[in-house]
C-alpha cells in the first residue's frame, strides 16, 4: 500500500522550491488519488520563510473530488499560516469548486448543547435523573386519573381503539405463546429428569413442571414475549404518531393522550395477560408430560395424577397475579416510550429498543418484590 | 376604521432548552387577515406555530388571542380557544387508524352535540369542500401526500374555526394543486371571514395571498421585516429580505 501511494504520488506531482515559494506540479490523470503522501510532501515543504504556494498545471487530465480535496486541504494549510496561494493555473471549473468551498454563506448556529467540563456534566446528569423521576410520576399520575375517568364513564376512550388492541395482544398472541410455553415446559421436564433420576425419582418431573409453569414461569415466558410483542409495537405506533405529528393534532384538538392512546392499550393488555398466562401454563404443562410420557415411558395416568396432585390454587393465582403486574409494566413502558419519542425517525427505533428492556427490567425487579412479599405471607 | 387583533404576541422569545432561535419577537395578527410567516429553513417558523398554539411554552413573552395569554392560562381556557382554532400541520397528522371521516368527525364528536348522523354528512360535507368527495372510508395510508394536506384541512376545518393555522401547506403539492389549495384559503378567508396563519416560503403563494407578514431570520434571531410582502418587495428593509423575495437576486 505504502508503495502504491509513493507510486501514485510520483505519477502526478512533482514538488520545487524557490524564492521561497513552493511550486505543485500536477500532471497526468488525478484519480481516486490518496491524498496523505502529496500533503506531507508539501507540509515538508513549507518553512517560516514561504511566501507563496502555487499549483502548476504540468498537463493535468482527468480529475476528481480527490484532488480537489488535496488543493482544499492545501490552501487551508496555507490560510493557515498565513502563506498566499494561486490556484489560476488550475482548469476553470477546479477553481469553481474551490470557490463555492470557501464561500461561507451562514455561519452554523450554536448548537444546544456546549461542552461541559466533568463536573458540570455531573450535576446536570444528576438534574437529568430527578427531572426523569418527576416526568415518570406524572405519567402515572395521568394514567391513573385516566383510569378512574374511564370507571366515572368520562374517558375519552374509543371501543374500537380498545377492540383492536386487545385483538392484536389476545388472538393474535395465542399461537407464539402456546409454542413457547411447550417448548419451556419441555425444557424444564428435560433438565428436571436428568437431576430426578439420579434418585430414582422421575416421576416428579410431572410436579416439579407444574408448579415452575404456574407458579412463575408461565408469566415471565408470557411477559417477555408480550414485551418484545407488543410493549414494543406500542412505542413504535405511538412514536410514530409523535413523527407525524399526530400528538400534537391530539392535543390541539384537547383530546388526552392518556385516554386516547395508552387506555385502550393499557386495558387490553390487562385483560389478555391473565388470560395468556393461564394458556401458558397449560402448555408447558403438556411440553412436559410429552416428555415424561412419551420420552421417558412414564404411565400416561400416573404422570397426569402427579401433575395434578402437584397444582395448587394459591401457586395458580400468584402466576396470574405476576401475569396481571407485568401487562402494566409492559402497556405502561411501551406508551412512555412512545410518547416521549423524538421528533425523527431515529428516535422511534430508539424508543421501541427502550420500551422492551425498560419492560423486561422492571418485570424483573416486580418479580423480585412480588416474591419477597409471598414470601413474607407465606405463599 | 381600526382593525380588531385576533393575534397579539408580545416580547416573545422562543427556543429549545438553552437555544434560542428568536428573541423578543412583538407583532399582532389582525381579524380576517391573511397572515404570513416566512423565513429560510430551520429558522424556526414551526416552532412559532407551536408558541401560537400553546403546544411549545415560550421562553419569555406573551401570545394573547380571545383574551386568554396561552403561555399562562389554565388549561380550559386554553382548550376553548383551541377549539376555535383549526390547524393544518406540515404533514397532514392524520391518525392512521382511522378512515379520513373518522378523521374530521373526532373533533365534532368531542366538541358538539349533533347526532352521529349529522356528524358523519357533515363530515362527507367538509371533505366535498377540500375536493375529497367519496373519500370517506379511506385511511389516510391509502391517499396521497397532497389528498392527506387537503384532508388535514378538512378536519381543521371542521369546527368552523375563527383562525386557522397552516404550516407549509404548499410542501410536497404540485404546482397545480399548490395554487388551488390558495385558492381555497383566500375563499375560506372570504366567505367565512377567516383569520389565517400561513407558514410557507413558496414565493408564488406568498404574493398571492398574504396581506400581511413577518419575516424571522435566523442569523439575528430577530424579525427582519413585517407589513404586506408586496409592500415589502417594493421597499425591502434590506439586502435579505429582497434576496428572499426575489429568490435571491442580488440587488
Ligand atoms: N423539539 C426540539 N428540540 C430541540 N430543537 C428543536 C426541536 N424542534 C426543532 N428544533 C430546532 O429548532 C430549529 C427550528 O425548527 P423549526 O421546525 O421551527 O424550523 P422551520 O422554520 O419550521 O423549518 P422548515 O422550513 O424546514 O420547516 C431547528 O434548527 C431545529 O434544530
Ligand atoms: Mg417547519
Amino acid at each position: 500500500m505504502e508503495q502504491d501511494n509513493q507510486h501514485n504520488y510520483e505519477n502526478n506531482f512533482k514538488i520545487s522550491e524557490a524564492k521561497n515559494i513552493i511550486r505543485i506540479f500536477v500532471f497526468g490523470d488525478i484519480l481516486k488519488c490518496n491524498n496523505e503522501v502529496p500533503l506531507q510532501n508539501i507540509t515538508k515543504n513549507l518553512s517560516e520563510k514561504t511566501k507563496e504556494i502555487k499549483f502548476v498545471n504540468d498537463g493535468l487530465k482527468e480529475w476528481d473530488s480527490s484532488f480537489v480535496l488535496l488543493v482544499f486541504k492545501t490552501i487551508e494549510e496555507a490560510q493557515a499560516r498565513n502563506i498566499k496561494y494561486d490556484i489560476s493555473e488550475l482548469p476553470e471549473n477546479l477553481q469553481e469548486l474551490i470557490r463555492l468551498a470557501f464561500a461561507v454563506d451562514r455561519k452554523p448556529t450554536a448548537k444546544s448543547g456546549n461542552k461541559m467540563d466533568y463536573l458540570e456534566n455531573i450535576g446536570f446528569k444528576t438534574l437529568g435523573v430527578f427531572k426523569l423521576i418527576r416526568k415518570i410520576f406524572s405519567y402515572l399520575r395521568d394514567v391513573s386519573s385516566s383510569i378512574g375517568r374511564f370507571f366515572r364513564a368520562k374517558s375519552d376512550i374509543r371501543g374500537i381503539d380498545f377492540c383492536s388492541a386487545l385483538d392484536d395482544c389476545g388472538p393474535k398472541a395465542i399461537g407464539i405463546v402456546a409454542l413457547i410455553s411447550f417448548l419451556v415446559g419441555l425444557i424444564l421436564a428435560f433438565v428436571g429428569a436428568i437431576q430426578l433420576r439420579t434418585f430414582g425419582a422421575q416421576i416428579y418431573v410431572a410436579s416439579l413442571v407444574t408448579v415452575g409453569m404456574c407458579r412463575i414461569m408461565g408469566a415471565i415466558m408470557v411477559g417477555i414475549i408480550m414485551a418484545g410483542r407488543t410493549g414494543s409495537s406500542y412505542a413504535a405506533t405511538i412514536g410514530t404518531m409523535q413523527v407525524n405529528e399526530e400528538l400534537d393534532a391530539l392535543e390541539t384538538m384537547g383530546l388526552s393522550k392518556i385516554d386516547f392512546l395508552v387506555l385502550p392499550r393499557l386495558l387490553a393488555l390487562l385483560v389478555a395477560m391473565p388470560i395468556l398466562t393461564m394458556l401458558s401454563d397449560i402448555m408447558g404443562m403438556l411440553g412436559g408430560a410429552f416428555v415424561g410420557v412419551f420420552l421417558m415411558n412414564l404411565p400416561y395416568i400416573e404422570y397426569w395424577k402427579y401433575a395434578l396432585d402437584a397444582f395448587n390454587m394459591t401457586n395458580f393465582w400468584v402466576g396470574i397475579l405476576h401475569g396481571f403486574c407485568f401487562g402494566f409494566i409492559i402497556a405502561l413502558c411501551g406508551c412512555y416510550s412512545g410518547l416521549t419519542c423524538g421528533r425523527n425517525a431515529d428516535s422511534v427505533g430508539v424508543a421501541t429498543t427502550r420500551s422492551v428492556v425498560n419492560a423486561i427490567v422492571s418485570m424483573i425487579i416486580v418479580t423480585g418484590i412480588l416474591t419477597v412479599i409471598c414470601q413474607g405471607l407465606g405463599l | 376604521m381600526k382593525k380588531q387583533v385576533a393575534i397579539d404576541v408580545r416580547n416573545l422569545t422562543v427556543g429549545y432548552g438553552d437555544y434560542v432561535l428568536l428573541h423578543d419577537a412583538d407583532y399582532q395578527v389582525n381579524k380576517g387577515d391573511i397572515f404570513i410567516i416566512m423565513g429560510g429553513s430551520g429558522c424556526g417558523k414551526s416552532s412559532m406555530l407551536r408558541v401560537l398554539t400553546g403546544l411549545l411554552p415560550p421562553k419569555k413573552g406573551e401570545v394573547i388571542i380571545g383574551g386568554v395569554n396561552m403561555a399562562t392560562a389554565p388549561q380550559e381556557d386554553i382548550q376553548k380557544i383551541r377549539e376555535k382554532s383549526g390547524i393544518l400541520y406540515q404533514s397532514g397528522a392524520l391518525f392512521s387508524s382511522m378512515t379520513l371521516a373518522e378523521n374530521i368527525a373526532l373533533p365534532l364528536q368531542q366538541y358538539s352535540n349533533y347526532s352521529p348522523e349529522t356528524i358523519r354528512e357533515l363530515a362527507h360535507l367538509k371533505l366535498a369542500l377540500v375536493g375529497l368527495k367519496g373519500f370517506d372510508d379511506f385511511y389516510p395510508s391509502e391517499i396521497s401526500g397532497g389528498m392527506k394536506k387537503r384532508a388535514g384541512l378538512a378536519r381543521a376545518l371542521a369546527l368552523d374555526p375563527d383562525i386557522v393555522y397552516f404550516d407549509e401547506p404548499s410542501a410536497g403539492l404540485d404546482p397545480i394543486s399548490s395554487h388551488n389549495l390558495d385558492e381555497l384559503i383566500i375563499e375560506l378567508n372570504r366567505s367565512l371571514g377567516t383569520t389565517i396563519v400561513v407558514v410557507t416560503h413558496e414565493l408564488a403563494s406568498i404574493f398571492a395571498i398574504g396581506n400581511n407578514s413577518i419575516f424571522l431570520d435566523a442569523n439575528t434571531k430577530t424579525i427582519m421585516a413585517h407589513g404586506n410582502p408586496k409592500e415589502l418587495l417594493k421597499n425591502p428593509p434590506n439586502e435579505e429580505v429582497y434576496q428572499f423575495l426575489t429568490r435571491g437576486e442580488k440587488k
